[in-house]
């Protein structure tokens, strides 16, 4: 009973959300919207007993992946009323395919039942949760099973931290930077000069 | 009603799902809310590997999860990256100004 209203709240909160990200009139408010649906995507997850995909969820989206929205958003100065022209056009087709859509993911529910082989090819069974934790039993298949995916993992988010690094670093030609290898190349005949200079002459 | 089972939380994820849909159809305009969109998507589809995990007692499902987590994470990085690069040399994220890689 309490699981049930704990889950409607929950599940009612993130649709809301979800319509307020894509009607949101000002994208700040978007991506505000956005790590509320995150939250209570957390919830969820929650619920069906992923603790640690909860956790993961709020500190990568909410802590990461949202604030970087938002700098971005922040950060970029656009006229955002511009952009929203042609926002009514769009509705009936938009409604139309995502009518189409949920009549189709509905029509797979309606019709949809676990096969009776489902159970003898289950690739990693869950522990006994009273034994074991989520985060434990997931660290158990995650570093053994499949080390190498999770390596492969490590080397997406490499080569996506270098992209963005490259994509966005930029010389600008007006600010003065240090180069170490122009002063260690310096000598002294290059900067210093010594004159003999008369009595009472001056520098000529 | 109030028993939750597996079909409740794919009606919520299928609802997500339509929603991220939707939001690339009416912002069509707006580079940054549809890649909000995308990522409404894949919350989506984490929700359904979650669900289906619980309810095949198969922890891969959430091992997936989490790749699929990772990988959205990187996907949003490069995403909003190529975006500031664009904005910086345009001064629009416009889609319809996107074109200059159109042969």
């Amino acid at each position: 009973m309490i699981q049930a209203a704990v889950f409607y709240m929950f599940a009612i909160l993130a649709v809301l959300g979800g319509v307020a990200v894509i009607s949101a009139r000002n994208p700040v408010h978007s991506v505000l919207f956005l790590i509320f649906v995150f939250f209570n995507a957390a919830g969820l997850f929650l619920l069906l007993g992923a603790e640690f995909l909860a956790m993961v969820l709020v500190v990568v989206y909410v802590g990461a992946v949202a604030v970087l929205f938002l700098f971005v958003v922040m950060m970029l100065d656009i006229n955002f009323v511009e952009l929203r022209q042609g926002f009514l056009t769009y509705l009936p087709v938009g409604a139309a395919i995502g009518l189409v859509l949920l009549v189709e993911l509905a029509s797979v529910f309606a019709g949809w039942h676990v096969a009776p082989e489902a159970k003898d090819v289950i690739a990693a069974a869950t522990p006994d949760l009273m034994q074991v934790t989520n985060t434990e039993a997931l660290g158990q298949v995650i570093y053994t099973k499949y080390v190498y995916l999770f390596q492969a993992s490590g080397m997406i988010l490499l080569v996506a931290m270098v992209g963005a690094i490259m994509l966005t670093l930029r010389k600008r030609p007006q600010t003065k930077r240090q180069s170490v290898a122009a002063q260690l190349a310096r000598k002294k005949e290059d900067t210093l000069e010594i004159r003999k200079v008369g009595v009472g002459g001056g520098i000529g | 009603m109030f028993a939750i089972g597996l079909s409740h939380y794919l009606t919520v994820a299928a609802a997500l799902f339509t929603l991220g849909i939707l939001g690339i159809f009416l912002n069509r305009k707006n580079v940054i809310v549809i890649l909000m969109s995308i990522e409404l998507m894949l919350l989506a589809v984490n929700l359904n590997l979650v669900a289906f995990s619980a309810h095949l007692h198969d922890l891969a499902g959430q091992v997936f999860s989490m790749f699929i987590l990772t990988v959205a994470a990187a996907e949003a990085a490069i995403g909003l990256a190529i975006v500031v690069v664009f904005f910086r040399n345009r001064g629009t994220i416009a889609v319809e100004d996107i074109n200059q890689m159109k042969g």
